[in-house]
């Protein structure tokens, strides 16, 4: 066989592979639907009546927009966030737990492969969400992206982002609670103070110092900016943000599995 | 052509725990071969090693010429794996279970329904294609096990005790399929077993491991040539009150006074031992094996390492 058909086969094989993780994990989270798309409908349908609704209605205009409107760009984001994180965390750990990370160590895929599978599944969980929770704001907002193909970008890195260390995590955690901490104890903190409910110019000079070093504000601030055409940092600073971590959490999981850390005796 | 070929390899756990202490193996293509030793010898380290589920401390190892250094992907391309236990997603439907590994293995979707069909409807599985797995018996369980470590074609099955908790019937319809795919398909298989029975029924070539080394290697027929002797059960018309003693047989009187149990020492001739029994008057109805050759010459490798290990 020449080298050139080799190369083929090689990628072939790669490429299949890859689709097949996909599909697997797709058929996942659409096969328990109840726990991975309709939590996150609900907890915006709540945001968005309560914060944007009831209270939104007696706070004045935030960076010229209807607090309502300033509000669900943020709640869209949170749901691709943590939705992203939440599926490779769960669905990595279960493999690993169940052992059938085995069959994946066991068959010609590399780990380039695998990692990309897994991240391509967060990505599609994230991005579901998103649709779902923008269809949700639909009945509170109007929602007209200014930028769509800067919305679509921001949202398909972070959840690329995200999904990235959930990996990480699953790859470290050997119990369930050790695939919670993160989520419950930096990620949400982080979301939340990210952003999401307000914009940095209505904080302190020190608190707005102190937000610049939360990597989630350049995400929704990001996202926002392709929605509303408003942002409380500079485009591009979102975007060299997402990449930097992505290149930075890319190669530690890529690290990870080429050492078979937590996953090979 | 070689199948397996592993030199001088070693596996260590925290640097000082040794599962493997430098083995080598060649295993020919084609073979039926067994690793057999007892619970903690090396055998699913070694598996582990081969099928890259473990990390190698140092030696090498190489599938149908297949550097697992330089060519991994070569080395998993040629291998399928029935692993000791079960490792599936339990709450996924068997048939995509099987499926997900050919399509892990470079297989297309509609070629991997069609070879999931084959080898389930082989396993008598089909008819429970759409089950989760942890709703399958512990049999089924292991024979989609096979069926998915057969689903890609594999020139090499290695099966780390693919028969424990299998009833006899299931185990033994699984021989009979291991078999086959050996003799008609070619297949290299590697089994590892605690059923000494299955591996001298099935394999051509044995390799016994004790300590992370290998203390005897070869044909299991020279292998059980050199057992020093065969014990049988014999079934007596009437029961004896005293074993008889009629030398140089050893005798024991079974709990079931009419069962006469008798190790024959190599080089003697069972003959003999009818004709000094018919001389007592001791009229023997049937006879059986006791335990099984290579059983009893396994059990001495091992006590022989054992003692040289003290």
């Amino acid at each position: 066989m020449s080298g050139w058909s080799e190369a083929m086969s090689y990628w072939q094989l790669q490429w299949t592979a890859y689709l097949t993780i996909v599909r697997k994990e797709i058929r996942r989270f659409t096969r328990i639907w109840v726990q991975t798309l309709t939590p996150p409908a609900m907890n915006a349908v709540l945001y968005m009546l309560i914060f944007g609704g009831l209270i939104g209605s007696r706070i004045r205009e935030v960076d010229g927009f209807a607090y309502m409107d300033f509000l669900v760009p943020g709640i869209i984001m949170m749901g691709i966030i943590t939705n992203s994180y939440g599926n490779v965390v769960s669905s990595f750990f279960g493999t690993k737990l169940q052992k059938h990370i085995e069959e994946l160590l066991v068959s010609p895929v590399s780990n380039a492969t695998i990692l990309a599978g897994y991240v391509t599944g967060g990505v599609a969980r994230g991005i579901t969400v998103g649709l779902v929770v923008s269809f949700v704001a639909l009945f509170f907002t109007d929602l007209n992206p200014v930028y769509p193909l800067v919305t679509l970008c921001i949202a398909v890195l972070t959840s690329i982002m995200f999904s990235l260390g959930g990996l990480i995590n699953a790859v470290y955690a050997k119990t369930f609670d050790e695939c919670s901490i993160v989520p419950n104890f930096v990620l949400t903190p982080l979301t939340y103070l990210g952003g999401i409910f307000y914009s940095i110019n209505m904080l302190p000079p020190l608190a707005q110092k102190l937000s610049l070093f939360n990597p989630v504000l350049y995400m929704i601030n990001g996202f926002r900016y392709g929605i509303l055409g408003v942002s409380d940092i500079p485009l591009w600073h979102s975007f060299a943000v997402i990449l930097v971590f992505i290149a930075i959490l890319g190669t530690i999981a890529m690290t990870l599995l080429n050492r078979g850390i937590g996953i090979k005796a | 052509m070689t199948a397996l070929c592993i030199e001088n390899l070693v596996k260590t756990y925290n640097d000082d725990v040794f599962a493997l202490r430098g083995i080598d193996l060649t295993v020919g293509e084609g073979d039926f071969f067994t690793l057999l030793g007892p619970n903690g010898a090396g055998k699913s380290t070694a598996i582990g090693v081969v099928s890259s589920l473990v990390n190698k401390t140092s030696g090498s190892v190489s599938v149908f010429g297949h550097d697992l250094d330089s060519d991994v992907v070569g080395v998993k391309s040629c291998l399928g794996l029935v692993p000791q236990e079960f490792n599936f997603n339990g709450f996924e439907p068997i048939l995509n279970t099987v499926m997900n590994v050919a399509g892990y293995n470079g297989i297309s979707q509609r070629e991997a329904r069609k070879r999931a069909e084959y080898y389930l409807k082989r396993l008598d599985l089909w008819d429970k294609r759409r089950a989760l797995g942890r709703e399958l018996s512990g049999g089924m369980k292991r024979r989609l096990m096979i069926a998915r470590a057969l689903v890609h074609e594999p020139k090499m099955l290695i099966l780390d005790e693919p028969t424990a908790g299998v009833d006899i019937e299931i185990r033994r319809s699984m021989w009979d399929y291991l078999s086959e795919i050996n003799s008609e398909h070619g297949t290299t298989i590697i089994l590892t077993t605690h059923y000494l029975e299955e591996a001298e029924a099935l394999c051509r070539n044995v390799a016994i491991i004790d300590g992370g080394q290998i203390i005897e290697n070869g044909a299991v027929a020279d292998l059980l040539s050199q057992a020093m002797q065969e014990t049988f059960v014999l079934n007596l018309y009437e029961p004896l009150a005293i074993a008889p003693n009629i030398p140089p047989f050893e005798t024991r009187i079974r709990k079931e006074s009419n069962e006469l149990e008798v190790d024959v020492p190599k080089g003697h001739s069972i003959s003999d031992l009818f004709d000094v029994l018919k001389a007592q008057g001791i009229v023997v109805g049937s006879m059986r094996t006791k335990s099984n050759r290579l059983e009893e010459f396994f059990l001495r490798l091992v006590g022989q390492s054992d003692e040289a290990v003290q």
